[in-house]
């Protein structure tokens, strides 16, 4: 063999070598996700990480319902189709409990600062001291209401006003003949939609789902207060098929100026704001949401949140990954690129103490004390067994809460009377905490 | 002797014809025109019809946010895929039941349609296991598979009643001609019944096309058709319908097309048998 043929095999042998070792340090991780917003940006910024590690990203972006669906079957199958997934504050406590997710508590990169997280959000992804999920952003909900309507019907909206103040401002802001209601709240039946409002509602009038004992509590009279005084305030001042309206029905209807007031997620404020979408941009205030004096605001507490399932077998990349969309380095990677305003909101401390982000966000300190007064572990003003402020961290509630919540849906339509819509929401859900042996 | 129809007759069966096409036509038409609106017009209230800022920017978005040109590839070898191999299978079996029934041959039937009425979610976990243990996840293959057996009682019944519509002595003579099963059911059966299979295979394809449930659950990226990429453009919070349009008129833009060539076929196809 002469020289040559040895120098050029050696170099040959060696490229294959720094390829084979470089293919092997590089992973293909996959992230199911929903098509939020602040999603979208995230798969717009990855390649910046992506170039960063050189690991390549591949994104199933789903329906929330359907990415439910889609990640529930992988994980309880240990299908390990993927890597990382957006889940919310109702899935954390209970998959990680079930042993599906794995553990953030270590390997999360060295700057990526956990105490800096909101306690209120983070103790909604922690079990037993464990965190599960890291929260991308986080939400809570308040009033969202027009200043020049407010104006004229003579009123000061209070920076935490009172439900009764609310349903009094309502009725003078409605002007049916300018197609104007004084409030818009959310009437589509679902667990994540009428009943995430009326849960935190129901939670200011002194309600809670259970006893102590498990029992449900619809037969209360602070059930029957909540749902009398939200059937009464939608009747008199509530736009025409409410029972339909989710959180994007009531978001056009305000954006298109046909609300005095809106009850919804703190999220919405940069949608409401925005001059392009929004007639009403200009006018837009805000405060806490409502409450009867008895401590409890009727507000509640959301993140969406990455976490990894157990099944992964690619953790180390995912939580390289998580650490880099969830860290502080992130916030200012948005804000460079699309300006503070767009950052994702409710996640850490650090933001809310950055006068850039406060000048940008007229809404960002109502944001803050309204998710920083919601407690997950004391959602009620009585004692509950359960955590969750607008929902009931158990499997079963999702069922559930989807059928009382039909049962609200039905009486905010008028084809059945609030007796009838609590005494059938009593029946079910005894019938299915039966069943599921509570 | 065909009855004369009064043109007054015939212009009201016109107009009524053309009332029912466009209804059903319009959602597709909605669904059109608002992929070229800006968000906010989507949503306006009143609607906005025509007289709008056209903009192609929710097809760029699209576009550029996810990977139309394998999910259409997905979606055409999954649906044509499947049909195919649905195919090969039953003809051999409608033949069986056309022309040699026994005495439960209806039974058989009856239990194959019964199939259909089992809740697809019932069967998942025993699915989603299987698939798992021979490593077929997110694959074309599995898909082509599990959407064949689903449609099979429908393809069998198809073609079962097309070939009952052929006389048996035609096959009865092509054997006395001394002709073997195999060539029987190739040259003389199939090409007799090709409208029949030609429809079968258009409607099943259509099928296989917009079924939505086991093509989102059982891919994830490689081999996630048309349904799942649809999937990917609705929002909890936020807007969504001009891009969840231009999303939905790109999926369903190839079986629109298809269907519009083969219409002729198609119609022959299903109502073949009916007016004898």
């Amino acid at each position: 063999m002469n020289m040559k043929t040895t120098i050029l095999g050696t170099t040959v042998g060696f490229g294959l070598l720094v390829g084979l070792a470089s293919a092997a340090m590089a992973e293909e991780i996959t992230i199911a996700t929903v098509n939020n917003g602040d999603m979208v940006r995230m798969q717009k910024l990855a390649p910046q990480w992506e170039q960063e590690t050189g690991n390549t990203i591949n994104w199933v972006v789903l329906e929330e319902n359907v990415l439910r669906q889609n990640v529930t079957t992988d994980i309880s199958t240990g299908g390990g189709q993927y890597d990382i997934m957006t889940i919310g504050t109702y899935e954390a406590p209970i998959w990680g409990k079930n042993g599906w997710l794995t553990s953030l508590e270590d390997g999360m990169s060295d700057d990526w600062n956990k105490d800096d997280l909101l306690p209120a959000i983070a103790g909604g992804l922690t079990v037993d001291g464990t965190l599960y999920a890291a929260p991308f952003y986080g939400e809570s909900s308040m009033v969202m209401y027009r200043k020049d309507l407010m104006e004229k019907a003579g009123l000061e909206m209070p920076e935490a006003p009172t439900w009764d103040f609310i349903r009094e401002a309502a009725q003078k802001m409605t002007d049916r003949d300018a197609d104007i209601n004084g409030i818009c709240a959310r009437g589509k039946a679902g667990w994540g939609e009428n009943m995430a409002f009326l849960t935190a509602m129901s939670n200011s009038f002194g309600a809670r789902w259970f006893d102590m004992d498990w029992k449900p509590q619809f037969d209360s009279e602070e059930w029957k207060n909540t749902i009398d005084f939200y059937l009464g305030m939608m009747e008199e001042s509530g736009p025409a098929g409410a029972a339909n309206n989710g959180f994007n029905e009531n978001l056009t209807l305000f954006q298109q100026g046909k609300c005095g007031m809106w009850i919804d997620a703190t999220v919405a404020a940069s949608f409401v704001t925005n001059p392009t979408d929004s007639t009403v941009a200009d006018q837009v205030g805000f405060a806490l949401a409502p409450d009867n004096g008895l401590g409890k605001r009727g507000n509640w507490l959301w993140a969406w949140s990455l976490a990894i399932p157990s099944s992964s077998k690619k953790v180390d990349v995912s939580k390289d990954f998580i650490s880099w969309a969830t860290g502080q380095s992130y916030t200012e990677l948005v804000a460079g690129e699309e300006g503070w305003a767009n950052v994702p909101p409710g996640t850490r401390k650090s933001l809310y103490e950055n006068q850039e982000y406060l000048d940008a966000a007229p809404f960002a300190k109502m944001t803050l004390d309204s998710i920083n007064s919601a407690d997950p572990q004391n959602p009620s003003v009585q004692e509950v067994p359960y955590t969750g402020v607008q929902f009931v961290a158990i499997p079963e509630f999702a069922g559930i809460g989807t059928q009382v919540g039909q049962q609200f849906s039905d009486a905010l339509a008028g084809n059945q009377t609030a007796e009838q819509a609590l005494e059938n929401a009593q029946s079910i859900t005894s019938e299915e905490m039966e069943a599921a042996g509570y | 002797m065909a009855r004369a129809i009064s043109p007054r007759k015939k212009m009201m069966w016109t107009v009524l014809a053309w009332f029912f096409g466009l209804l059903i036509f319009f959602p597709i038409l909605w669904t059109f025109l608002t992929s070229f609106k800006a968000e906010a017009v989507a949503i306006a209230d009143p609607p906005v019809w025509f007289f709008f800022d056209w903009t192609t920017e929710n097809y760029t978005a699209v576009l550029g946010r996810s990977n139309y040109p394998l999910a259409l590839m997905n979606s055409i070898v999954i649906a044509v895929g499947s049909t195919l191999l649905g195919i090969i299978i039953a003809v051999p079996a409608a033949w069986a039941m056309a022309f040699v029934p026994g005495r439960r041959t209806k039974d058989v039937l009856m239990w194959m349609l019964s199939t259909k009425m089992l809740p697809a979610v019932g069967v998942l976990y025993p699915l989603v296991l299987i698939a798992k243990y021979f490593n077929v996840m997110d694959s074309r293959i599995l898909l082509v598979v599990i959407l064949m057996l689903i449609n099979l009682p429908i393809i069998v019944w198809m073609l079962y009643t097309y070939f009952r519509e052929i006389p048996g002595e035609i096959l009865e003579a092509a054997r006395m001609d001394g002709a073997s099963l195999r060539n029987e059911i190739i040259y003389v059966l199939t090409p007799m019944a090709v409208p029949g299979i030609a429809s079968t295979i258009l409607l099943n394809i259509i099928l296989a096309w917009n079924e939505a449930f086991w093509t989102i659950i059982l891919t994830t990226v490689s081999a996630a058709p048309l349904t799942k990429f649809i999937s990917s453009f609705s929002a909890p919070e936020g807007l969504f319908y001009a891009k969840l349009s231009a999303a939905s008129i790109m999926a369903i833009a190839p079986i629109l097309v298809m269907g519009w060539f083969s219409q002729k076929q198609l119609v022959r196809g299903l109502t073949f048998g009916a007016v004898k």
